[in-house]
Order: C-alpha cells, then sequence, then structure tokens
C-alpha cells in the first residue's frame, strides 16, 4: 500500500477548503464556502473516478475509499482489500482515504457488525466492474477480443503474451465506456483472490503511523487560533447548573470563557443531543480542567436524583418474578411447569461504561451558515444530521470528518460530543477541541443496561427440561430516545435470549418493567451479555443438577441440526435485520463451533485432569452462542490461588463467522473479545447513589491489564465459504459464561451475579 | 518562554504553570500529539514517554520536573531496541485501534533496553501498567518475546 504521510495528508485535505481560509482571512470567509468545497476524497489522485468509492490516477496511483470507520477493527484495511482484490490491484498502487459523512456511501454507521455483512459485496461489485472496464478498454486499444484480457497486478495482460498494460494506462480509455450491467459482470472465484481470506492478507493501514507517533486520532487536530475546552456536566442526567462561580475560574490562567451549555429536558429525551452543563474555553486542555475545578457549580439534579442501584437491583429482580410481557411462547409453559423437578435461578448484572482508550473528543469550526467537526465517530452521517439540527443548519453545510478512532464498542456512535463541540464552536467564533476527561467519559455516557433474570426449569426424570420460562428486566435502549419507555424491547430480547437454541417443548420468554436513570446505550454485543450469560450459565447449572458433562448435556439440550423457526423464536424475533431463510438460526452451527472448541481444548481430558484439584482450584467451562449471524464457542480454563486470585491459563475459541475476509483481524477481535469478556465479568460495574454514578477513572472502574489477559488465547476459524458476518461482537458474550461454568467447575461454587471482583471465589 | 529538551531539540514553550503536566504542554503546545490522554491520573500508561530514558507518565509529570532533563516522546524514539520492537508489532500485526500503542512501545522500550533477558514474567509486570482496551495483550506479549529474540540473535 502506498503510504500518505499523515500530516501531509491531512494538509492536503484541508487545502483549498475552509479551515485554510479561516487561518489566512479569519472567519468571513467561511461563511462564504459551502460544502462542496469541503476536501472529497474520491477527487484525490484521479484521472479517473469510475465509482465513489474507487479511483485511478495516470501514474498508477489507486486511490480507494473507506467510508467505515476504523476503531481497531481494521474495516479500514478489509473493505478497501476486497475491492482491491475484486479488480486485481497490486496492494503497492493502493492509497486509502477515509470518507466524510455522506451519504452518497450507503450506511457508515460502523455499529452493529455489519461493515462486512452490507458492504464485501458491494466491494466486490466495484472491483469487478473496474475490472471489467479496464479489461474493455484495454481490448479497445488492441482491437482485441475482451476475452482474451485479464486482469493482474494493476495491469490488464493479453493471454498467451508477455504484454501487460499498467492500469493508468487505461484510464483514459476506460472513461470513454459506459458501465457494464451487473449481469455482465463476474465474480472471482475463492481459487481467484488475491488477498481475501488468505493468511497473508494485506498489511494494516494505519501501522506505521500508529507506530512513529503520527496516527491522527480524535484530539490530534491542531489549528490556527483553536481552543481547547471541557465542559462540567451535571452528575445527575438531566440536572441543570443554577449558579456557579465565573470569576473563580476566569482567574486562572488561560481560561478565556465561561458559558452555560443547554441540556435536555430533565426527563429527556436525550437523543444525541449535548447535556448540560457549564463549559470552561482556554489556551490549553490543563487550563480549561483547572478552569472547570473551580466552578463550585450548584446544580439543579432533576428527578434522577433519587437513582440508587440497590433499590434499582430490587426492582429488577421484582420484576424478573412477575409475569411480563411476552416475547416467545412454544407449548403451554403453565402446564409445563407444574411437572418434574423445578429449578430456578436468578442473574444480575451491572451497568458497563464503555471506556475506549481514547475518551470522546471533537474539534469544531463553526460560522453562522457552516460548520466542521473532526472527530472519532462509528455514525459521520449521525453525527452530520445530529450537528447540523443543534445549529439549525442544513446538513449540506456540515462537514464531518472522520478521524482514527481510539476504540469505539458502542460508545462513539452516539455523536453527541461533536455536537457538543459545535456549539461550543459556535459560541467562540474560533476553532474549539472538546475534551472528555476519563471523569466525564465514565460518568456521563450512554450506558449497557444494567439487568436482571429468573430461569425456571421443570426437568423430567432424565433431567432434561421439559419446559423453560426466562424473564428478563433491563433498562432499555429506547429509554435514551422516550422516557416512556421502561421495558426491555423484544429486539433487545432478540439478542441471546428469545433466540435460545434449546430444544424444548416449552418455553416462555418474558420481558419486565426497569426503572432507568441514565442515558442507556449499546455497548459491543448489546443484550447478548447478560442474556447469554444467563442462558449458558443456566444451562451449566442445568448439567450439575442432571450430573452430566457439561459438553455432553449442553449438545443435548441444544439437539439435532435444525433451523428454529420464525414461530418458534416469536413474531418479533428480527434476526439482527437479516432473512432467516438466508441466514437461520443453525444449531448445526451452533454445535459445530461447540464440538470444534471441546476437541480443541481437549475438553473431556481436561476437565479430568482439572477436576478435584485444590489451593489453587483449577477448572475448565464452556458455552457457545449465536449473535450477529455469527457463532462463537468459548472453552475457558481458570485457575483460583489459595487467597482468591483468578487467572486464566488457557482460553480456546471457535468462530463460524462464515467466510473470513481478514482471517488476521478476525482473530484479533475474538482475541480482544476475550480480554473485553474478562474486563467486564471480573470488574465491571457501574453503580448509582443518590442519582450520581460513582465510579470516575480505572482506579475504580478497571478494566483488564497484561497480568488479567489469558496465558494463551487459541482461536480456530470455521473454514466454509457461508455468507461473511461481522465480528466486532460475537465474540464477546460466550465469555463470561464460559468463565463463570469454569469457576463452578473448578471449586463447585455457583456465581449468579458480577463482577467477580466484589466475590470471594474460594470454596466456602 | 521557557525551554524544553524533547526528542534530542531544545524547543521553546511560553509562560506556564510550573504544575502543567507534561502530557499538555506537548500536545497542546508543542503539538507533539503521538503522546496520547487516557486517564489524567497515571493509572493506564498512554502518556507513557521517556524522560532520561526511564518511563515516566506525562499525564501526571509537572513540566517544571521535566526541565533541565532529556524528554523523549514515540515521535522521537529511535535506536535498534525501538526498531525491532516496531519490526516485531509489524510481524504480529499488535495493534488493533491503535491509541495506547505509543504507551506501550515507550515502556516496552525502556524494559528492553535495560533488562534484555528479562523473563515472561518480568515483562509482563512491567507492561501492566499499560491498558490496551482493544486487549491486544497477547500479541504485546509475543512481538515483546519477537523483539527479544531478535535482538539476542543480532548481538551474538
Amino acid at each position: 500500500m502506498k503510504s500518505i504521510d499523515r500530516r501531509s495528508f491531512l494538509r492536503q485535505s484541508l487545502a483549498g477548503s475552509l479551515t485554510l481560509g479561516f487561518s489566512l482571512q479569519g472567519p468571513g470567509l467561511i461563511a462564504k464556502a459551502t460544502a462542496a468545497q469541503i476536501f472529497d476524497p474520491s477527487t484525490l489522485a484521479s484521472d479517473w473516478a469510475p465509482s465513489i468509492f474507487v479511483s485511478i490516477a495516470k501514474e498508477g496511483t489507486i486511490t480507494i475509499v473507506a467510508h467505515r470507520s476504523e476503531m481497531g477493527t481494521g474495516i479500514g484495511t478489509s473493505l478497501p482489500m476486497v475491492l482491491a482484490d475484486e479488480m486485481d490491484a497490486d496492494w503497492d498502487d493502493v492509497q486509502i482515504v477515509q470518507a466524510d459523512g455522506d451519504r452518497k456511501y450507503g450506511s457508515q454507521n460502523t455499529d452493529g457488525s455489519r461493515s462486512i455483512r452490507e458492504f464485501y459485496e458491494r466491494m466486490r461489485i466495484v472491483g469487478a466492474t473496474v475490472r471489467r472496464m479496464l479489461i474493455l478498454a484495454a481490448a479497445n486499444l488492441d482491437g482485441g477480443d475482451p476475452t482474451d484480457y485479464y486482469a493482474k497486478d494493476s495491469s490488464v495482460r493479453k493471454k498467451g503474451s508477455q504484454k501487460a498494460i499498467p492500469f493508468g494506462a487505461l484510464v483514459e480509455e476506460a472513461a470513454k465506456l459506459e458501465r457494464p450491467d451487473r449481469g455482465s459482470l463476474v465474480l472471482k472465484t475463492p481459487e481467484q483472490r488475491n488477498f481475501v481470506g488468505k493468511e497473508t492478507a494485506v498489511p494494516l493501514r494505519d501501522m506505521d503511523a500508529i507506530l512513529d507517533g503520527s496516527a491522527q486520532f480524535g484530539l490530534d487536530l491542531r489549528l490556527p487560533e483553536m481552543r481547547y475546552a471541557v465542559i462540567a456536566r451535571c452528575p445527575v442526567v438531566g440536572g441543570k447548573p443554577v449558579k456557579w462561580d465565573e470569576a473563580a475560574a476566569l482567574a486562572v490562567p488561560g481560561v478565556e470563557q465561561v458559558f452555560a451549555v443547554d441540556g435536555p429536558p430533565a426527563e429527556g429525551p436525550y437523543f444525541f443531543n449535548a447535556l448540560g452543563g457549564v463549559a470552561v474555553i482556554a489556551r490549553d486542555t490543563w487550563s480549561a480542567m483547572q478552569g472547570r475545578d473551580k466552578l463550585a457549580i450548584e446544580w439543579d439534579e432533576g428527578p434522577h436524583a433519587s437513582w440508587n442501584t440497590e433499590e434499582q437491583m430490587a426492582g429488577l429482580k421484582a420484576s424478573a418474578e412477575q409475569e411480563g410481557q411476552k416475547v416467545r411462547s412454544n407449548g403451554d409453559i403453565d402446564a409445563g411447569l407444574k411437572e418434574g423437578r423445578l429449578i430456578e435461578s436468578e442473574y444480575a448484572l451491572p451497568h458497563l461504561a464503555h471506556a475506549p482508550m481514547e475518551t470522546p473528543c471533537a474539534t469544531a469550526v463553526v460560522t453562522e451558515n457552516s460548520a466542521e467537526v473532526w472527530m472519532p465517530t462509528q455514525t459521520p452521517q449521525s453525527a452530520r444530521q445530529n450537528v447540523a439540527q443543534n445549529l439549525g443548519m442544513d446538513q449540506a453545510n456540515v462537514a464531518i470528518h472522520v478521524t482514527l478512532l481510539g476504540g469505539g464498542f458502542g460508545r462513539k456512535s452516539k455523536p453527541d460530543y461533536g455536537v457538543e463541540a459545535a456549539l461550543l464552536a459556535k459560541e467562540v467564533g474560533k476553532p474549539v477541541q472538546l475534551l472528555w476527561t476519563r471523569e466525564d467519559d465514565i460518568r456521563h455516557g450512554y450506558f449497557h443496561a444494567v439487568s436482571a433474570m429468573r430461569f425456571t426449569a421443570a426437568l423430567d426424570d432424565d433431567h432434561r427440561p421439559t419446559a423453560l420460562r426466562a424473564r428478563t428486566a433491563f433498562t432499555p435502549i429506547a429509554y435514551t430516545f422516550s422516557p416512556g419507555a421502561k421495558v426491555g424491547t423484544p429486539g433487545e430480547c432478540g439478542m441471546g435470549l428469545s433466540d435460545m437454541p434449546y430444544d424444548i417443548a416449552n418455553v416462555r420468554v418474558e420481558t419486565g418493567q426497569a426503572d432507568p436513570h441514565l442515558r442507556i446505550g449499546w455497548l459491543r454485543s448489546v443484550c447478548n451479555i447478560f442474556h447469554a450469560h444467563g442462558v449458558s450459565c443456566f444451562a451449566d447449572e442445568l448439567a450439575a443438577e442432571a450430573g452430566a458433562d457439561p459438553l455432553d448435556y449442553l449438545l443435548d439440550l441444544i439437539g439435532e441440526p435444525r433451523h428454529i423457526s420464525q414461530e418458534t423464536l416469536g413474531s418479533a424475533y428480527s434476526n439482527y435485520g437479516g432473512s432467516l431463510e438466508e441466514q437461520p438460526v443453525d444449531t448445526g452451527r451452533i454445535r459445530a463451533v461447540l464440538e470444534r472448541v471441546a476437541a480443541n481444548a481437549d475438553w473431556k481430558a481436561r476437565r479430568a485432569a482439572l477436576t478435584g484439584t485444590s489451593k489453587p482450584w483449577k477448572g475448565i467451562g464452556l458455552a457457545v452462542h449465536r449473535s450477529f449471524l455469527g457463532y462463537v464457542a468459548n472453552a475457558v480454563e481458570v485457575e483460583i490461588s489459595e487467597s482468591g486470585v483468578l487467572s486464566i491459563p488457557k482460553v480456546h475459541i471457535a468462530l463460524d463467522c462464515g467466510l473470513a475476509i481478514h482471517p488476521d483481524r478476525v482473530r484479533a477481535q475474538m482475541e480482544g473479545a476475550a480480554v473485553f469478556g474478562i474486563s467486564l465479568a471480573k470488574y465491571g460495574k457501574i453503580t448509582g447513589k443518590d442519582g450520581r454514578v460513582e465510579q470516575s477513572n480505572f482506579h475504580d472502574y478497571p478494566v483488564a491489564r497484561m497480568n488479567d489477559a489469558p496465558g494463551e488465547i487459541h482461536v480456530d476459524l470455521m473454514q466454509n465459504e457461508e455468507m461473511s458476518t461481522g465480528v466486532g461482537e460475537v465474540g464477546v458474550p460466550p465469555f463470561s459464561p464460559a468463565l463463570l461454568n469454569a469457576i463452578f467447575d473448578a471449586t463447585g461454587v455457583r456465581h449468579r451475579s458480577l463482577p467477580l471482583a466484589d466475590l470471594d471465589l474460594r470454596p466456602a | 518562554m521557557a525551554n524544553l529538551q524533547v526528542n534530542g531539540e531544545e524547543l521553546e514553550i511560553p509562560e506556564l504553570d510550573p504544575q502543567t503536566p507534561l502530557l499538555w504542554v506537548l500536545r497542546d503546545h508543542l503539538h507533539l500529539t503521538g503522546t496520547r490522554y487516557g486517564c489524567g491520573k497515571g493509572l493506564c500508561g498512554a502518556c507513557t514517554v521517556q524522560i532520561d530514558g526511564s518511563p515516566a507518565r506525562a499525564c501526571i509529570t509537572p513540566v517544571s520536573a521535566a526541565s533541565d532533563r532529556e524528554v523523549t516522546t514515540i515521535e522521537g524514539l529511535r535506536g535498534p531496541v525501538c526498531e525491532s520492537l516496531r519490526d516485531a508489532w509489524r510481524e504480529e500485526n499488535v495493534p488493533q485501534c491503535g491509541f495506547c500503542q505509543g504507551g506501550q512501545l515507550m515502556t516496552a522500550e525502556h524494559q528492553l533496553r535495560t533488562n534484555p533477558t528479562a523473563s515472561a514474567e518480568q515483562r509482563q509486570t512491567a507492561m501492566s501498567g499499560n491498558i490496551c482496551r482493544c486487549g491486544a495483550y497477547s500479541r504485546i506479549k509475543k512481538a515483546l518475546e519477537r523483539a527479544s529474540e531478535d535482538l539476542q540473535q543480532e548481538a551474538k
């Protein structure tokens, strides 16, 4: 791949656009500019742009647009690689540019594990179109028959000849051609792929810039006259500042301005708007933070000041004990639960914060009728819409430039911080860079739901469930957008609960009332986190009740390979937006990853070897889960020391994501998902007292460090040609239940709440 | 105006509160943005720089404590140890989002330079102050091991 010096690229991207004008001639000029002048990456190095995604220069450079956001999944490399492969580009000729937010690209919302799923085919078609046109161009120039030509390494060649015409030399002729229709395109066969699915694939787009520090994340833009800002937000969601000591803040050297920022109505809806507070503008970040500390704000805290986690959890547990709204119903649950032996378990999981290494941040330049925002966002189109709306501007006059993201995990698909930066820049009249401190990030985010679940099963004489009722109660995401929404939706229940794949005649899934007091958001794998936890831990509990091997029991519970019908799953089951016909809930694939991981972990032998050990207590646990149309099974080995310290010597993961486009990045996602799972299981806990989030930074909201990480992680990809699914989330859900099942295996103690750091893991 | 020695250069900085953390001087005044903000409390290691060759958390190091000393940031990290680390990082495809990696390399470089034959456990202890939220730890470990082996090969 051609390397673009990040800084020179940034300069290039600004050339002729608003900001350069700003620095030379002051804000007046910006007002005259329109969004059309804002840098459009598809125009870079272009003599021929057959698509908004790719252009080719006569000198040979192939520019490919990455329209999805890079937050560590490798998507900024993988999708351009798909296009490059299909057009037979030599990777050394390719340069990748990051797209601004623009609807013309289709969805840019890098969320829901959808990038590969939704754009793999489209990138192939674009690549095949370009290849076809270049071949036709070569045949035209030669006066030959197109069927005698093929593309290879950025050139078109004639069969049986040494001649190779570089793509660049074909650009002029290709530009005269009409775009061939889809029907005339021939996509590559698996054998013809150069990069896709290959272990060696291609190097990562941003590797060099990451290693030398030049990578441009959200906080790295430096503009002339730029000011630095932080906002003091009410510790209680929806609260408003009543009084503050402006003079004290202004007395801090470097602080230039202090002003209030409007917030949402106290009871919501919150949407992606700014949280209310007081902004401090300064010549550097430190001065702004010092100024903020001096504000001594008196808040009108509003109705959420009553939030306390203990009460909230008691309410959720009470909800899970009562009949809730029916989401799935098979057979006759009431009759089913009247026969046989009843087993019942309750699971409780706390709120979580995303805590990406890079906190939310954005830089904005706003004039009377135009705005530019640079931000690490998963969703530049939503950012554009929300910034425009908050500024009362037409979206056409708002540009969102996407920087690298220092992690996202769903936090950065909420563009509130871009809105805040734009509002501040409008007030200040100069470029403003807004930083969320880590404390802001932990206290004021869009939190993963707090949940309680109650599972009740009736077992027959063979210890097999004839009936299973699952009741869930959690703070729904909808609450952020609609203050009256306090019951988990069927869509959220469809993430890991109503799609539980067990072969049981009588099943009922119900969802109950919750009492939300925070902005609720989606976090990597969303409701699958607690649902997979409950579903997979409960299966392990049933296996223990039966005195059976957990693997054998689980395979029996899952039953024969089959596709679970919509009728069984419930009419509201949405299958991640995919068709159940094309991408069914396939118990065959669930079984296959489970059997694979058990084989790789040498399950029976390891279990036999570890059982009965003490001080340290050792064990192994399993879990399998389908989410985001992919399938993952985990086998986790644990060790608990005499002093109760948990370590994880070995983790085996088997993944079926269909065709793995960039196998190395797919593996990296699985490795990272295991560590993410350790963080949430071991430490993850956001709690409230008097309306306030009690945690604030990595000392009281710890995440996994190297000494928490597994000694070994082994990832096995089921190689197949099934439709490719995204892999950013699918690895997370089965980890915590496999871990808890392993702890049970080691100690005989069943833990039903998280985080583990709150518990003594040693046997009593 | 005062001066600060950064990456072998004498750089001018404005008059500042001497308590201003080095991090913000580097980022906001010297525009050396490779040193990242992660926590502001010395908890995560994203802001790790070297002062006189030893790792320091720039977010809790007052700029006054760095005067008359040699500050090295990721932009200025050079030398055989660092180059073999960068090669190993490439070989193992370590980074995911990459945000923490500058800090990881600053810590790793010091560890490998001052204790080239450290045990796996010593390495892990040295690296446990640097958080990687993407969870690239297993690859960081492998890359460190690889770099260490490469350097020992070269030394032979």
